[in-house]
């Protein structure tokens, strides 16, 4: 295969990891972002908590695997892109070892303020990655200052532009609204009927900031300018998605409200792919200073071994993180002989 | 401050404080796939209730581990992004599939062994506990093949145009001497550090005779497995000094307080460095054993620091290319001690077992639980030792540490994180003690009349 098609492969094959991300720890952060508002005494939490309990580390890996993955195809967008937003991913590393070490240690110890210190960190630990990963998203494809030599110019205030608070704020709302949908096929009793009683509001907030970030995604970035209006498709599948998930929480279609609303928030991802494409950082200084899939990329033979072990593996993960979303599917009882963390 | 300083503390404080629960991981997680599978051949409640013990511990070492090792993976872009685009090509490679191979499968079937028992067949829960530990292994081994290509670089050629080091051969990559000999001693060193904490909790049970059942049989296996592993971390050690002498010779030569070449070579009993830590104030050495150490025999040499350094200078341009001899020295020493005691400790375990718990001797247990140090402390000058000693370089004979970098970080910045990051680590460390030391002193044989009435988790129930 010739170079470009390989860095065309590494870079949809990376947009898969972010969306696969975006998908399955979209929800488990709105559930830890829900945790302390939605639980009203401990055995609800635990409940709460038990529903993503064997699969939010699995979840995260998506994201290692993504960072990884960049390390090998990109290296320069790695480089470019870890050290230049800094305190943003040191901040949001904090927010995940807090979040991680929260659901493991919770359930060791009886005392109340404990107990109510931990699902706090988990509060903070889902809440504060998802706006950074929102505002850092945002940022890569509006363009952040960038020099001759990759480098980033920029510091933290530079990224705490209107585009990316409002990609980030969008992403928060979104998750939350994920994690309510996700909630409601896996809770029962007066949790799951609160649970419920939540939703169309959520929809409702979910559904402002969606547009919203999708509408100025048309006017803030270049989307339209370099690859016509035909890209802008994407951002409006995203709205409509969301669209009739807000009908499907009305009839209360559970599993096809959060399908739909998970397809909205993977829409995101893919609109910011399909318009960086192929610059994976836009520079804001020069358009000749961005990073692109060619200047940014692993030699052909990196790329070639990685894609061979990519083509073994990712089935194979594929298979088996399905395969324990199945052995989980029931509802969880609220019920604390039953619950294991 | 300068930022090259800062980014090396924040390395080394993050790194050192990941290890402390690494070897931990991947030492427990076999042993306790080993009891769970005795439970299952035997049916015996004694592994049962070893398997819910030692699997909580593990449970708690093991989300510290994870949640630390995120940061490893994002700080080489952080911190090192001139690194990162150097040899990227090649390094990144066994990241990407650590994080494909082995981080997918250990959470994957973490959360499957840990909420799944009960809702699969017997079989099926056991085999996730074997795929984690299978898991963190796989993850030692690419980390670890990425650490020595650092150590020892193969596999590439230097591309002028791009301006950066890139992959030829990934099959050296993967087969690299140096790498291999890492995984060899630590995951002989995990298993170890496991035995070591196995012994030193039952200990404290066992001098209070409670769950004796539990605790003997869990002592059982870890002196024997405990003993198998420091041996094999001695002579996996033992072989990497003598390729250091080839491959690293001034890490070598370092770690030796040896300024001048000599051959044979003696060995130092005592060397007393001046402030700069380079220099020599006074020493004790004893003949040939240097020799015979690195090389089987009396009579090979040693280069010393001062010859390799004008070798380097020659080699590579000016520059000091003696890396902190004191912190080398110390380190080496330490780690072959603690060592030592270990051997002794798993000794002493043994000798308890085949005089079949000897009344006379039992009051020596006491000290057991204090031992549970000493891997933690040879664990952590080992690594200190094995990056170290490769100062100035970053990838040996490559690229420098301070041309590493990432160009847009001030101090103030990385000073932030730092901190940042050792008011997070201390904190955690309390937390982590305190539920580490309670769940050790919990009582297996009451835990389970207690939890009778409820569903089997191997969390135990808590409510």
């Amino acid at each position: 295969m010739s170079v470009e098609t390989l860095q065309t492969i590494w870079f949809v094959l990376i947009a898969i990891l972010w969306v696969g991300y975006f998908f399955l720890e979209g929800f488990d952060f709105g559930v830890g972002m829900l945790l302390p508002f939605l639980g009203k005494n401990d055995t609800e939490r635990r409940a709460i908590i038990n529903t993503i309990g064997p699969h939010w580390d699995g979840n995260e890996v998506w994201l290692l695997t993504a960072g990884g993955a960049t390390f090998a195809a990109f290296p320069n967008w790695y480089a470019t892109l870890f050290s230049g937003f800094y305190i943003a991913l040191f901040l949001l590393l904090v927010g995940l070892i807090v979040r991680g070490v929260a659901f493991e240690f919770r359930s060791k110890d009886q005392n109340p303020r404990w107990r109510s210190f931990w699902d706090w960190c988990i509060f903070a630990g889902s809440l504060v990655p998802a706006l950074l990963l929102g505002v850092a998203f945002a940022n890569l494809v509006k363009g952040v200052p960038i020099d001759a030599r990759m480098v980033y110019t920029g510091n933290l205030g530079t990224l705490l532009n209107f585009y990316g608070l409002l990609g980030g704020l969008s992403l928060v709302a979104v998750f939350i609204l994920h994690g309510i949908n996700f909630l409601n096929m896996k809770l029962s009793g007066d949790l799951l009927a609160r649970s419920r009683r939540l939703a169309p509001m959520t929809w409702v907030v979910a559904f402002v900031f969606l547009s919203s970030l999708m509408i100025a995604t048309v006017l803030m970035t270049d989307g339209v300018a370099n690859h016509g209006p035909i890209v802008m498709i994407v951002p409006l599948l995203s709205v409509v998605s969301m669209l009739l998930a807000g009908s499907l929480i009305q009839k209360k279609r559970e599993g096809w409200a959060f399908s739909l609303a998970g397809l909205a928030i993977i829409l995101i991802p893919v609109s910011y792919f399909l318009i960086m494409f192929p610059r994976v950082m836009v520079s804001s200084t020069s358009p000749n200073f961005s990073l692109t899939v060619s200047n940014a990329s692993s030699s052909a033979y990196t790329l070639n071994v990685m894609s061979v072990v990519a083509l073994f593996f990712v089935p194979l993960v594929l298979a088996y993180q399905v395969w324990s979303y199945w052995v989980f599917r029931k509802r969880m009882e609220t019920n604390p002989d039953k619950l294991t963390y | 401050m300068d930022p090259v300083i800062l980014s090396r503390w924040q390395f080394a404080t993050t790194t050192v404080y990941h290890f402390f629960f690494v070897p931990l991981t991947l030492g427990l997680g076999w042993f306790v796939a080993i009891m769970q599978t005795m439970y299952h051949r035997t049916g015996d409640e004694t592994y049962q209730k070893m398997t819910k013990f030692w699997g909580k511990l593990f449970l708690i070492n093991f989300a510290m581990g994870v949640v630390t090792g995120i940061v490893q993976e994002f700080q080489f872009g952080m911190n090192w992004s001139e690194y990162s685009r150097y040899v990227g090509d090649i390094f990144g490679a066994p990241l990407a599939i650590e994080a494909l191979l082995a981080f997918f499968m250990e959470s994957t079937f973490l959360g499957i062994w840990l909420f799944g028992d009960g809702k699969l067949p017997k079989w099926v829960h056991l085999a996730s506990i074997w795929l984690v530990a299978i898991g963190s292994s796989l993850s030692a081994l690419f980390i670890l093949l990425a650490n020595g290509f650092m150590q020892h670089p193969v596999g590439y050629i230097i591309n002028n145009e791009a301006g950066r080091a890139e992959l030829v051969d990934f099959f050296a990559l993967i087969t690299n001497f140096k790498g291999l000999l890492f995984f060899w001693h630590t995951i002989s060193s995990g298993f170890a550090t496991a035995a070591l904490f196995i012994l030193g909790i039952s200990a404290w049970h066992l001098l209070r005779k409670q769950s004796e059942k539990v605790f003997k049989q869990s002592f059982k296996i870890a002196a024997i497995i405990g003993f198998v592993a420091i041996a094999s971390v001695g002579l996996a050690g033992h072989t990497q000094g003598q390729e250091m002498r080839i491959y690293q010779p001034m890490k070598l030569a370092s770690l030796e307080g040896m300024w001048e070449s000599e051959q044979p070579a003696s060995f130092s009993l005592l060397t007393i460095f001046d402030s700069t830590g380079k220099g020599k104030v006074w020493s004790l050495r004893i003949p040939y054993v240097m020799s015979f150490l690195a090389c089987n025999n009396f009579t090979c040499g040693i280069t010393g620091v001062n010859e390799l350094q004008e070798q380097y200078q020659q080699q590579y341009g000016p520059g000091d290319y003696i890396p902190l001899m004191v912190l080398n020295y110390w380190s080496f020493r330490l780690m072959v001690g603690a060592g030592m005691l270990m051997v002794l400790v798993t000794l002493f375990g043994l000798f308890l077992i085949w005089k079949k718990w000897p009344e006379k001797w039992m009051k020596w247990l006491k000290w057991m639980p204090v031992m549970i140090g000493l891997p933690y402390l040879a664990n952590s000058t080992g690594w200190i030792l094995t990056e170290s000693g490769r100062q100035p370089w970053i990838v040996q004979g490559l690229l420098k540490v301070e041309d590493s970098v990432s160009p847009n970080l001030t101090a103030g910045m990385i000073l932030f994180s730092l901190i940042g990051f050792v008011i997070l680590y201390v904190a955690l460390m309390v937390a982590d003690v305190y539920l580490m030391t309670k769940f050790a002193r919990v009582n297996p044989d009451e835990v389970v009349k207690e939890t009778e009435n409820f569903v089997p988790s191997i969390t135990g129930s808590e409510k």
